[in-house]
């Protein structure tokens, strides 16, 4: 069956000799749509990206990417908000077009963040003005 | 009709009945206004958004040897020093010296007064450094410190305008994204925002001033304060709706309060990219009911409230006075409004959310008996327009 998972993939300092995205697509047929990519000053490396393709191939390919000590999450961590932060003003519901954020109830007007629904634009971290949105990729 | 004093007595003596605003239009809708009036003793209104007209005074005590600070900078964000020796002056929107601004378009302005005035009262270390002339009674000429608000021998916010009556809305014609203090305004009416607690708001609870004036308690982020004068820009002639709600900004009330007796999470620096800083912060303002009259005005909805909707690409930057339409809060609050034949997204700078916790918050304060009213001192303008500057050659 084919299906697409996002992953959350963080590189330990030493791995940047292997082209472990190539061999995703070549090795394990699989498509790779990355969001969002980095490189700290402390040399490690983050990526946010979409695989696409065989069920039991993404598994492989997983398997295959933990053995460079790459820690992978499936909880999208490319963009958190930051609970303590948020004031649930609404500013961000008209820039968040996935609805990830979204009105939680219309009574309180709480609002809440779905992050399986998050694409990763980045439109909230440059609009909440309480910067309660952030990613680690900034 | 009831009095300052015997609410205050009862209060005292735990037998007031206190509910907040959305408690009271629940009450008005099912028992109507006489029994309401009749039976509620106080009203909790309450706001929170980015009110850009606020600050505070401090005072550090003085040094040895002693300075006549000329010009201050608190973590790197100058606070006006053109008053006594070691009085100063910070302002929410205030920037460093050396931000960038705009310079490289749109702006991030991550740090300014209003995030100082966040740290002074979660308690946390700020830096001091200080210049002055030197005098011979006062002859250090440079200082360099750390200081808490604890330290500080007075920590007054002193707002000339908070609570703004009502507020426009925001949108944009252009084919443009615009950068401004209402938020992000995408091109072509992309997306609609507002600041307005709507049905919960303070003013919006008493358009005719008629508890709230000069002297009256209010609740400011958790301190007791007052409504020291009139807000600037105060313009109660205005277009008012049914139930006397103004349809544009009308009144505004300058407050006054404590910071030491502050709870950060109702005082937050807050930021705007290609606008600048700005300090968000809740108030709650109690509202007797003395009569009928005060009882109908608390029974406003937000189906009730209108605001104009402005085009922040040309009318609001050029001061055209063109008003593209009116909107009802109750529209707003829906996720998609109709305006103009286009189905637009609405976002908020104001929170509901917390709008509803403060009046929550105060209403247990006047339960436990610790929260008194205070009858104004005097009333604020019922009647006065607003000036524009003219630009003379
Ligand atoms: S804009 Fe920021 S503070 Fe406002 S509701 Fe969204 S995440 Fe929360
Ligand atoms: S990154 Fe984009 S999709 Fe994700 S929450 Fe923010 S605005 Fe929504």
């Amino acid at each position: 069956m084919i299906v697409t998972h996002k992953y959350f993939l963080k590189f330990p300092k030493c791995e940047t000799e292997t082209p472990i995205v190539y061999h995703l697509v070549k090795d394990y047929d699989l498509e790779v749509n990355i969001f969002r990519a980095k490189v700290t000053s402390e040399g490690e490396g983050y990526l946010v990206l979409d695989l696409k393709g065989k069920e039991t191939k993404i598994a492989e390919a997983l398997k295959y990417v933990a053995s460079f000590g790459v820690s992978i999450d499936t909880i999208d961590k490319g963009v958190i908000r930051d609970d303590s932060l948020c004031t649930h003003c609404g500013n961000c519901l008209s820039h968040c077009k996935p609805k990830a954020l979204h009105l939680a109830d219309p009574v309180t007007r709480q609002i809440a963040f779905d992050e399986n629904l998050c694409i990763a634009c980045g439109r909230c971290i440059d609009n909440c003005p309480m910067k309660a949105c952030s990613s680690l990729l900034e | 009709m009831k009095t300052y004093n015997q609410i205050n007595e009862k209060i005292s003596s735990g037998k007031a009945v206190v509910l907040t605003a959305s408690e009271m239009k629940e009450y008005i809708e099912a028992h109507g206004v006489r029994k309401a009036a009749k039976d509620v003793d106080v009203v909790t209104t309450a706001t929170f958004g980015p009110m850009c007209s606020s600050g505070c005074f401090l005072n550090f005590g003085h040094s040895k040897p002693k300075m006549r600070i000329t010009a201050c900078r608190l973590d790197g964000v100058p606070a006006y020093s053109g008053i006594a020796a070691v009085d100063c002056y910070l302002g929410a929107t205030q920037l460093r010296d050396r931000d960038p601004a705009n310079s490289n378009f749109p702006g991030k302005f991550d740090f300014g007064g209003g995030y100082v005035m966040e740290k002074l009262v979660r308690g946390e270390e700020i830096e001091l450094t200080a210049y002055s002339y030197g005098t011979q009674d006062y002859p250090l000429r440079d200082l360099k410190t750390k200081f808490t608000i604890h330290d500080l021998n007075q920590a007054i916010m002193v707002n000339p305008r908070n609570c703004y009556q009502n507020y426009n809305v925001a949108t944009n014609c252009s084919d443009k994204r615009l950068y401004t203090y209402m938020g992000q305004l995408e091109p072509k009416m992309g997306n609609l925002t507002y600041c307005s607690a709507g049905e919960l708001s303070p003013l919006l609870n008493d358009p005719l001033y008629e508890t709230i004036g000069v002297g009256s308690v209010v609740w400011l982020a958790g301190a007791r304060g007052h409504v020291f004068s009139e807000g600037t820009q105060h313009c109660p002639t205005c277009e008012r709706t049914d139930n006397d709600v103004p349809a544009e900004g009308a009144g505004t009330l300058a407050l006054t309060a404590d910071m030491k007796k502050m709870r950060p999470e109702f005082v937050r620096g807050c930021s705007f990219v290609g606008y600048g800083v700005s300090l968000a912060l809740g108030i709650g303002i109690p509202i007797p009911v003395l009569n009928e009259r005060i009882a109908k005005h608390l029974g406003v909805r937000d189906k009730d409230i209108r605001a104009q909707v402005i085009d922040y690409s040309t009318d609001y930057p050029l001061r055209t006075g063109n008003v593209l339409g009116t909107v009802t809060y109750e529209q707003l609050k829906s996720e998609v409004i109709e305006f103009k034949g286009k189905k637009i997204t609405v976002s908020s700078m104001s929170s509901r959310y917390k709008a509803l916790e403060i009046c929550q918050l105060l209403k247990d304060d006047i339960l436990k008996g610790n929260f008194l009213l205070s009858q104004p001192l005097s009333p604020l303008p019922k009647e006065q327009g607003m000036k524009q500057l003219t630009i003379r050659k």
